[in-house]
């Protein structure tokens, strides 16, 4: 079938879909081989695919949101920066003896604007994730990019950072060389820094190693993104005693970009191409770009020291308890 | 009946040694090392700060205890007490969080995981920040991250030194993302401080993991760690299951970290107090310049002429 042949990742939820999909085509191919007039039908069905795909798309559960965010088609930090980018110029290494393929980075321009850009890099398919380590950046991949971001201050750089990733890579390796100590330094460095930082998640916000790029003056999350303080996976082995629970622990955990709007964390929801950002990855480079060249305007406007204060607050407030006298 | 039969069958009915549930029961007379298994007097044992009189294990001690072994006495002001826990989540898993609050708070006796004051550690005032395991294992949410700012703040404010001492397991889940920004903010009210000249110690105890480890606890000018603490960032079963390998006995403990080069030194715990003290000392804006050494004998006789030089605002350092 046509339609499956070009989604070759199809998640369940999004089959009855592409079943309609694929019978839309079937039916035109008909029409055209015995020269009939069908236009009519093709139009009710095709109407009929756009309130399914309405449906399916408004109501996705969270585990499903994860699923999307997941997508192995997604794209991924380097295909935004290729759809967005004017120039790019990706700089390599920490300067400490390690350079992590799981967290890119470079010089950029954006809208005629020099920028960096870094960001957590997932694989393409298996071979390029082995490679990339799945997006799981390792102490080099923190440092790195606190290397990147230090430049960008010193050229006064705007700085703007991708999450996609399912957290820090849990290894002895990283472990010995100070997974801990990486991602505390970044989250206190970035707090320094006098230019605009505005941070993205793309796909998956997977706890520290996500939080490890993503202090800066701005929030902003993707439609069918999450972001979640452990992956509902490990919350369910911990907190159920029972993996398999893990949809019920992506429900409780409240890993939704709409989620984090109630709670406050969020400065933007980006919407997403009508099946997700991975059915029309320009499109959604588009809209990324439009949200990053508005903010990047807003936030220059200000001071150096205004940017600081104002990131301070923007963390400082985040909470909720109470206050008994 | 034989004299063997009778042995027999005295060890099938009693056994000699009863099995004695661990230092759970807390007005328990004696308790028993967890290394070495030998029994103490439970007083001599708190008098000895919970550290083993024969091998030297450093047992669990809480919140409450840790503020007598490090405070002088009478100069403890608890801050922020009426900072308590809510559920903004509307969090359940197999029982609710509004339920595991509630039993938490009558079991320990605290409103969360980490009491925070003021004191003198041998007439040294500081801000403390003490973190209780025994609260939902010691789990950063909402309340742990707004104590542990108001502290840091207070701290940067009144010119003082800031000490925490972490044991967690990092960032509780029953609160979401709001506890994963905890350790962004915690590690923003830290850089303000730091950038201030003034100095902040952490305290690493068993076990400080997750979170807290890839934030404040990795933040510190001087990181001080107990011995035989585990500390890292992952979970040691996490890294098992993903390497499927055993890991070396000795990975994730203070003094793998003293090697890896992530802590400064191992105290332990009979020698934190004198040792946060001199640290302290040796950092106040006021203390004399290297051209005059404070007298290296003790400790104890060397006060700040000026008691309160760490009352005065930070004089950078030329």
């Amino acid at each position: 079938m046509a339609a499956t042949k070009t989604r070759p990742f199809l998640l369940d939820f999004e089959k009855p879909l592409c079943e309609l999909e694929a019978r839309i085509d079937q039916i035109r191919e008909l029409a055209r081989e015995n020269n009939v007039d069908v236009s009519g039908q093709i139009h009710e069905l095709e109407m009929k695919a756009e309130q399914l795909r309405g449906e399916i798309f408004s109501t996705l559960t969270p585990a499903q949101r994860l699923q999307l965010a997941r997508h192995p088609r997604r794209p991924s930090t380097l295909d935004y920066i290729q759809a967005m980018t004017d120039e790019w110029f990706e700089l390599h290494g920490d300067r400490r003896g390690s350079d992590d393929p799981a967290l890119v980075g470079g010089v950029a321009r954006l809208a005629g604007r020099p920028v960096v850009i870094l960001g957590h890099q997932k694989g393409r398919d298996t071979k390029d994730n082995v490679a990339r380590n799945f997006g799981m950046a390792s102490p080099g991949g923190y440092r790195k990019a606190l290397r990147l971001m230090e430049h960008a201050n010193r050229f006064g750089m705007p700085i703007l950072t991708f999450i996609d990733t399912p957290g820090a890579w849990a290894g002895i390796e990283a472990e010995r060389l100070g997974q801990g100590e990486a991602i505390a330094d970044n989250l206190r460095s970035m707090f320094q820094l006098d230019v605009p930082i505005i941070c993205t998640v793309i796909g998956e916000g997977g706890s520290g190693g996500a939080l490890g790029i993503g202090v800066g003056d701005r929030l902003l999350m993707f439609e069918h993104a999450v972001y979640t303080v452990a992956t509902p996976e490990a919350c369910a082995a911990i907190l159920w005693k029972d993996a398999s629970k893990a949809p019920q622990a992506a429900a409780a955990l409240r890993i939704a970009a709409r989620d984090l709007q109630e709670l406050g964390l969020l400065d933007a929801i980006l919407p997403e191409p009508a099946s997700g950002a991975h059915a029309d990855p320009l499109a959604a480079a588009a809209t990324l770009k439009q949200a990053l060249v508005v903010g990047l305007e807003e936030l220059l406007s200000l001071s150096a020291a205004q940017r600081r204060e104002g990131r301070y607050r923007k963390f400082r407030q985040i909470g909720q308890f109470q206050e008994v006298r | 009946m034989s004299l063997f039969d009778w042995f027999a069958n005295r060890q099938k009915t009693e056994p000699a040694i009863q099995p004695r549930p661990e230092r759970e029961i807390a007005d328990g007379l004696w308790t028993k090392c967890s290394q070495c298994g030998v029994l103490a007097y439970t007083k001599d044992l708190q008098a000895n700060q919970m550290v083993c009189l024969e091998c030297g294990h450093h047992m669990r001690t809480n919140s409450h205890e840790r503020i007598q072994q490090l405070i002088d006495p009478q100069t403890w002001t608890p801050l922020y007490e009426g900072v308590q826990p809510i559920d903004p989540l509307n969090f359940r898993d197999r029982k609710a969080y509004t339920d595991r609050l509630r039993e938490m708070q009558a079991k320990t006796g605290l409103t969360d995981a980490v009491q925070t004051g003021t004191g003198t550690i041998d007439g040294l005032p500081v801000a403390l920040g003490v973190m209780d395991f025994r609260f939902m294992g010691g789990s950063m949410g909402s309340v742990v991250g707004e104590k542990l700012c108001r502290l840091i703040e207070y701290g940067s404010h009144e010119g003082l030194t800031v000490v925490i001492i972490c044991a967690s397991g990092g960032a509780r889940m029953q609160e979401g993302m709001l506890s994963l920004m905890q350790m962004a903010k915690i590690s923003g009210a830290l850089e303000r401080h730091q950038a201030a000249g003034l100095l902040y110690i952490p305290v690493l105890t068993h076990p400080t993991t997750g979170g807290v480890t890839a934030s404040f606890a990795m933040l510190g000018d001087i990181i001080l760690a107990e011995p035989g603490a585990t500390i890292g960032f992952a979970g040691r079963r996490v890294i098992e299951q993903t390497l499927r390998e055993k890991l070396p006995e000795d990975f994730q403990t203070s003094e793998y970290l003293l090697q890896c080069g992530f802590v400064d030194a191992i105290v332990p715990r009979t020698q934190l107090q004198k040792t946060l003290a001199s640290l302290i000392r040796l950092h106040q804006p006021g203390s004399p310049p290297s051209a005059e050494p404070p007298p290296s004998d003790s400790n104890s006789q060397h006060h700040s002429p000026d008691t309160h030089a760490h009352l005065l605002p930070p004089t950078p350092q030329s």
